[in-house]
């Protein structure tokens, strides 16, 4: 196993430039905001962030049923790293989203579904980390990985409706034109192309990482294999 | 009765059965010996369908593991050194449960028939916390027979017995074997094995390595011949 | 050559036979935790004990008067249970797992969906005990009165939600080494909706609210309750099968 297949590399190069294109629409090719301003240009990061989060999980759980049903251990080792860069992203998602609330509402925090939901995520993603850190068994590791990436998946819609019929200030952000609304805003179609496109690139990063991520736990994998070879296991 | 062809077991990377191919015929008692980390418990829970194999083909009875495990799991008795019991039931209470766990007919009868099989039919109603590590394996076996199976596995079960309750344990065994079922015991104990059992494996390194029966065993040159095979 | 209407009437009994004993074997289960317990009265005690104190507490901690009171009563009762109920489910899970019993359980000719069925209803019926101690201790404190019908069917659909997602995660965390402190952590995230649905059912009915509003919070309630149940049921031999 040399270096990472010519895929891996283009992908690594497309998220690097794609990146660099979104930012540029995101700061400097979008409209400035009549009312919020320029900390409004979170938003495109913020919301992209958030969507990878909910991939990352959602991609975990389907990953985990594969690994139940199928067994083979490349299912594991996708949960596993999407697990880890959902974590990292839905942090990003959850900082963003203090930012841009700050100017707006004058507060870090807002108990809104949304944010709540993803704050329950990333407590899902590190209990998830905490169980398989907690069991020596590697087979087990990844069952009991599987099962509670499913169960978790499950509970975040539930969880979205409840606080949603909790209560709700967070903004509602596409097509609603009222704008007493607070915090809300219409999209005009320069800002929705630096959104869509900020949508894309995420995506493409979060696939970017995958790919490596799990590239590396099969590479590791490898050498223990061979180490315990040479032990004479 | 019992049929294993080349066998894998790993845990995560590691292999522990290596292709290990085994036959036990009906009636056989068969004693497996070996090394620590040769793999004897694990073999064990494989047959005793609380493990899954990686690799290979098990048949108990004539039914295929795992597809038909439920089948396998009516016809099996397992006693391993750990008690299965809950101390804060009776023995008779503790039996009763798994009778019904088991779904058979005639509870009663067959609580007191077991109790009295294994000599604890005076402590019928004591909780099992109060009981000797003797008397707990002696009612393990109860509980490993209740539902008549055809075949025993038992995993070390003279494990942290004294002189007295082995010897009576050794009864037992003797009792149950002489009905006809097929016996799979795990020993450390060389001596016992080549006593109780119609024949002995050596497990060695994940595979059986050697099998002498009762007629070739000599007592005296028994600790050679492991030794010779095991470090082979 | 059996009759052609005998065949389906054999497979009837064969399936009528194998229902029967998967229901025994629930029975079994449940009727020896409840045995077990009733004679040494550890797992209700320990968690009586710490649900009163967790009550006593939140009287200190939040001093609230009258009025404020009944607002976060609810509130104050699921956080004591969501808690005691923790060492339940860890407590009914150990007994299997120290003394190797779970094997035992794995041994029978069952399906294992009954093993979990037993667990979990023995786990509902000590959650229920508690419950239905600490309320009226509760009331008689702060002279509120929490036996309303619909109030009762709250914490009925809430538990149950409860301990069905606690009995499967209580039977992963049993097995890793850090076994104590995981549950909590890896049940609370997954029970959040099932908590507030509780919560605000429990209030909506002691505020004596419309029906229509408390609706949203049942219907909620149910939703988790089949939806895990359902999960649990398939997931359960996975987690203790080797």
């Amino acid at each position: 196993m040399g270096a990472s297949p010519r895929g891996l590399k283009f992908l690594s190069w497309a998220s690097v430039l794609m990146f660099g294109v979104a930012s540029y629409l995101a700061l400097v090719y979008a409209p400035r905001e009549a009312v919020m301003g320029d900390v409004q240009r979170v938003f495109y990061f913020h919301v992209s962030a958030g969507w990878v989060g909910g991939l990352a999980f959602l991609t975990a759980a389907v990953a985990g049923v594969g690994y139940l049903l199928r067994g083979r251990r490349s299912w594991d080792q996708v949960a596993l790293s999407s697990v880890e860069i959902g974590i990292a992203f839905t942090f990003i998602n959850i900082v963003t989203g203090s930012i841009w609330a700050r100017p707006i509402w004058n507060t870090w925090w807002t108990w809104d579904p949304r944010l709540v939901t993803a704050t329950v995520m990333l407590l899902l993603y590190a209990a998830y980390l905490l169980l398989r850190q907690g069991i020596d068994d590697p087979d087990r590791r990844a069952r009991f990985g599987a099962v509670y990436a499913i169960v978790g998946f499950l509970s975040v819609p539930l969880t979205f409706l409840s606080i949603r019929i909790f209560r709700t200030i967070h903004p509602v952000v596409i097509g609603n034109n009222d704008p007493t609304a607070q915090g809300a805003f219409d999209m005009t179609p320069r800002m929705l192309q630096a959104f869509l496109f900020s949508l894309l690139t995420f995506t493409v990063i979060y696939l970017t990482l995958l790919w490596h991520r799990t590239r590396l736990q099969r590479l590791s994998e490898h050498v223990e294999e061979r180490k315990l070879k040479l032990l004479g296991g | 009765m019992i049929s294993v062809r080349q066998l894998v077991k790993n845990f995560g990377l590691k292999p522990v059965l290596r292709g290990l191919d085994l036959t036990v015929a009906e009636g056989e008692f068969v004693a497996l010996v070996g090394p620590n980390g040769a793999g004897k418990t694990t073999l064990l829970r494989i047959l005793a369908t609380l493990s899954r194999a990686s690799l290979g083909q098990v048949h108990i009875a004539g039914f295929e593991l795992p597809a038909h495990a439920a089948e396998v799991r009516r016809r099996l008795g397992v006693v391993s050194h750990q008690p299965l019991l809950y101390g804060d039931l009776t023995a008779e209470e503790n039996l009763r449960f798994y009778a019904r766990l088991y779904d058979l007919s005639g509870v009663e009868g067959r609580v007191t028939e077991v109790l009295e099989l294994v000599g604890l039919a005076a402590r019928r109603r004591d909780l099992v916390r109060q009981f000797s590590r003797g008397m707990q394996q002696r009612l393990t076996i109860a509980r490993a027979i209740l539902h008549d199976p055809e075949v025993l596995l038992l995993d070390e079960p003279h494990t942290g017995l004294d002189q007295d309750a082995s010897a009576m344990l050794d009864d037992a065994l003797r009792q149950v074997a002489a009905r006809g079922r097929t016996v799979v015991m795990t020993s450390h104990d060389l001596n016992r094995a080549a006593d109780l059992a119609s024949r002995i494996d050596i497990l060695s390194r994940g595979r059986i390595a050697g099998s002498l029966p009762k007629a070739e065993i000599d007592l005296a040159r028994l600790p050679e011949i492991y030794r010779a095979v095991t470090h082979a | 050559m059996p009759e052609p209407g005998a065949a389906p009437g054999v497979r009837g009994v064969r399936r009528a036979r194998g229902t029967r004993a998967y229901l025994r074997a629930i029975g079994a289960i449940v009727w020896k935790d409840m045995a077990a317990e009733f004679r040494s009265r550890e797992l209700l005690g320990a968690m009586l004990v710490f649900a009163l104190l967790v009550v006593l507490i939140f009287n200190f901690a939040l001093e609230l008067d009258a009025a404020a009171r009944a607002t976060v009563t609810s509130g104050v009762l699921w956080v004591t249970f969501a808690f005691a109920g923790t060492l339940g489910l860890n407590r009914s899970m150990s007994v299997e797992k120290d003394r190797g019993c779970l094997d035992g359980l794995l041994l029978a000719p069952v399906d294992r969906s009954a093993l979990f069925f037993g667990k979990a209803i023995g786990n509902l019926v000590f959650m229920l005990v508690v419950e239905a101690i600490v309320l009226p201790i509760y009331s008689l404190l702060y002279n509120v009165n929490l036996l309303l019908p619909g109030m009762l069917g709250a914490i009925l659909l809430g538990s149950l939600g409860y301990v069905v997602v606690g009995t499967l995660l209580a039977a992963m965390a049993v097995q890793a080494r850090t076994r104590d402190v995981l549950l909590p952590i890896l049940l609370f995230p997954v029970i959040l909706p099932v908590l507030v649905a509780a919560v605000k059912a429990t209030t909506g009915f002691l505020q004596g609210l419309e029906t229509a509003d408390i609706l949203p919070w049942i219907q909620l309630m149910v939703a988790f309750d089949v939806i895990f149940t359902a999960v649990a049921f398939m997931v359960f031999d996975f987690v203790v099968e080797e």
